[in-house]
């Protein structure tokens, strides 16, 4: 017995000296939750890529007033367990201001009632609409609603003429909440849905699907998928000899989609956050100089095309920012400054928070862009 | 043969009820000495990952029956009882027990088929039905709310004291995990206990000697999954938010591993287990991206240096320590 009592002596001993080594000096705290690591990784990878590089060259320039950030990143793995502890060793043990992420929709509502029951702002990079809605004081987001994307396919259905589209989407978390917005936003452009197929993430044949929708009344395809499905719809469309149009979501705008569909990506025509037409956008466009450096860094750190999710990071930290640097550094003052953010110009979109709206995003956020000869063309 | 007379028993029965006060003694200080801190927090889940730990330690360490689908059990505690109170407006306590016998029941009927099998078939089986839990967790998303998960479950209640910090949580998580673990002792070193023992040894040599093989294995089977069932509940009115990404797979070996690493066959073991797979991380994260790599190699090396667990391990290695400094000291 005593044996044992000296090893649970000890070990809560090393518990205490290892848990007390995080006092430094008083730089700005900023906590940031990626899933680096796990089935999402594609989205926190390159957010947290992205939010060091932007803190260091913050801090390279003399910090933001005269204060140094530091940034303390944590990795859920996509798991909403270790996010909300992660998300409390953020906010108790490290006394961080303010929080950047998670990356998933899932993690940030399970991270909420802790950041609100501490009240700390929350600056998340998921999409999930229910994030922000209805809009919660302590929680913003950075990453547009699907429901923007929905509505720059139905304005440009509208302008074509085509009233009834097949849609085709991928049973997962995107998928599911693309089907939901693009059947809730039909009936307000008078588009009616004819068909609705869905497919799983990990077929490698959607010819049925596709046979299908062939067969029947629709003028228009929409597909809802991050890659590598549509890459194969694509493929399969062509293989059929479907001439429909074709429009893919936001999920598959980077070049990745162009090199797996191929000569098959031609023609096909998406929404998408402008950062992958950042060199084409016409002088006046207000988020051109944000873009171009932000693209501009990315390939100079990582050797990488700059990406929409490392957009939201950056859009997070700069956001953050500009709070802190209006109105100081406390937790509810940065709060309140974010709230009042008008017309930032980010990577995202032009940001206008405002006490009942906490996405900050207009459909202007996106455009709709064409594939011709392997590259992205703006669609007017 | 060897009889154990009734002296014997007794001073074996105090010295289990004089090691059970000593660990709830620590358990119960505990967090005075972390108030305040995260780590209270992750101690919750430490109390959490022990009663599903404790009830996969009755079914693999005891009665030698794999299970790779703890997480589901855990999983449809966890998602009724948010469902329930937070769609429908039930009382929790209510649900959680209605929950956790339905569970039970579910267990109980998918036993009789699956522990029919043996070895890495049984394995399959039980993993085959997490997979499927899973999936139907993701899919069903107007119920569960699919992959981006279920929010709004209320806390739990107790005539006016709302569990709504991790302090309050930590007593009502320990409260119950205390009680199982006082439950389970009890239920291992009783008839049963020595059953399953005989299972786990042989089958056929049970069975000569009276068990009944098939439904004792079944039986156990089902209170694991209700043990789960509850540690599903209490979790998701802790946490109050659940999302199907905290019972996959991963989870169901995550729980294997803790155990292993406990120790087979130890209830105290499965809280070391617990304990030891849910702080490491918290402490890895000094070597930042490279955290994974020195987590996979201390597993590997507590397998390799301590095959009968922590439980065992700990205790042998103090000791070899002890004879080894003693010996030095006395060649001075």
């Amino acid at each position: 017995m005593p044996r044992i009592l000296s090893s649970i002596v000890a070990s809560v001993a090393a518990v205490f000296v290892l848990s007390s080594g995080a006092f430094a000096a008083a730089p700005i705290k900023i906590g940031a939750l990626f899933a680096v690591t796990g089935p999402a990784s594609f989205l926190g990878e390159p957010e947290r890529n992205t939010a060091q590089m932007v803190v260091d060259e913050i801090n390279a320039k003399g910090g933001i007033g005269g204060h140094k950030v530091e940034l303390v990143v944590y990795d859920t793995q996509g798991d909403a367990t270790k996010a909300v502890q992660a998300a409390n060793r953020l906010i108790k043990d490290d006394k961080v201001v303010a929080i950047i992420g998670p990356s998933t929709t899932g993690d940030t509502m399970a991270v909420i009632p802790v950041v609100e029951k501490a009240q700390i702002p929350l600056v998340s990079c998921a999409a999930g609409s229910k994030i922000t809605d209805p809009p919660k004081k302590w929680v913003f987001k950075t990453a547009q609603n699907d429901s923007l994307a929905v509505a720059k396919i139905y304005e440009d259905l509208n302008k074509r003429k085509i009233s009834r589209v097949a849609i085709l989407t991928v049973s997962d978390g995107f998928g599911s909440s693309g089907r939901e917005q693009l059947k809730a936003h039909a009936a307000k452009y008078g588009i009616q849905i004819v068909s609705d197929e869905t497919y799983g993430p990990k077929d490698t044949d959607m010819t049925a699907q596709l046979t299908k929708i062939k067969g029947g009344q629709a003028q228009a395809v929409i597909c809802w998928g991050t890659n590598p499905g549509p890459a194969v719809i694509a493929r399969n469309a062509k293989q059929l000899g479907l001439k429909l149009p074709l429009y893919m979501s936001h999920g598959v705008s980077s070049k990745k989609f162009i090199e797996l569909a191929g000569d098959a990506a031609e023609g096909i025509m998406l929404p998408s956050g402008r950062v992958i037409v950042a060199d084409v956008l016409p002088g006046s466009d207000k988020q051109k100089k944000s873009l171009l450096a932000f693209v501009k860094d990315y390939q100079k750190h990582f050797k990488a095309e700059g990406d929409h999710f490392g957009g939201h990071a950056w859009d997070a930290v700069m956001l953050l920012k500009g709070a802190i640097e209006r109105g100081g550094d406390t937790p509810s003052a940065i709060r309140d400054e974010l709230e009042k953010t008008r017309g930032f110009a980010g990577i995202g979109g032009i940001f206008n928070y405002s006490s009942s709206d906490h996405a900050g995003l207009s459909k202007d956020a996106f455009v709709l862009v064409e594939i011709r000869n392997r590259d992205w063309i703006l669609v007017k | 043969m060897h009889r154990i007379d009734s002296r014997d028993k007794k001073k074996l029965f105090r010295h289990e009820w004089v090691k059970f006060a000593l660990f709830s003694l620590l358990i119960m200080i505990l967090p005075v000495l972390f108030e305040g801190g995260y780590l209270l927090n992750v101690f919750i889940f430490v109390g959490i990952h022990t009663l599903l730990a404790v009830a996969l330690n009755l079914l693999l360490g005891y009665a030698g029956q794999i299970s790779l689908g703890q997480a589901a059990f855990f999983g449809l505690g966890a998602f009724a009882s948010g469902i329930l109170t937070a769609t429908y407006g039930q009382n929790p306590w209510l649900m959680m027990v209605v929950v956790a016998a339905a569970v039970g029941l579910l267990a109980f009927a998918i036993g009789f088929p699956i522990l029919k099998l043996k070895g890495h078939y049984l394995a399959m089986a039980t993993l085959g039905f997490g997979i499927i839990v899973y999936i139907i967790f993701n899919e069903a998303v107007e119920l569960t709310g699919g992959p981006s998960g279920f929010s709004g479950i209320p806390n739990l209640t107790v005539g006016g004291i709302t569990f709504d910090s991790d302090f309050k949580n930590y007593y009502l998580i320990w409260g119950v995990t205390l009680v199982t673990i006082l439950l389970s002792l009890n239920l291992v070193n009783s008839r049963i206990g020595r059953g399953l023992r005989a299972i786990h040894d042989s089958e056929v040599a049970a069975r000569v000697m009276g068990v009944n093989v098939r439904l004792m294995k079944v039986q156990i089977f089902a209170l694991s999954a209700v043990i789960s069932s509850v540690a599903g509940s209490l979790y998701a009115h802790t946490m109050t938010f659940v999302s199907p990404t905290s019972f996959g797979f991963n989870f169901s070996v995550e729980l294997v591993t803790m155990v292993i690493i406990g120790g087979l066959g130890s209830i105290y073991g499965s809280f070391l287990g617990a304990a030891l797979l849910t702080l490491l991380p918290e402490f890895l994260r000094a070597f930042q991206d490279y955290d994974i790599v020195v987590y996979g190699f201390l597993l590997v090396f507590m397998t390799m240096f301590m095959p009968g667990g922590l439980v065992r391990g700990i205790p042998s290695l103090v000791q070899n320590l002890r004879a080894r400094i003693g010996g030095g000291a006395s060649d001075a």
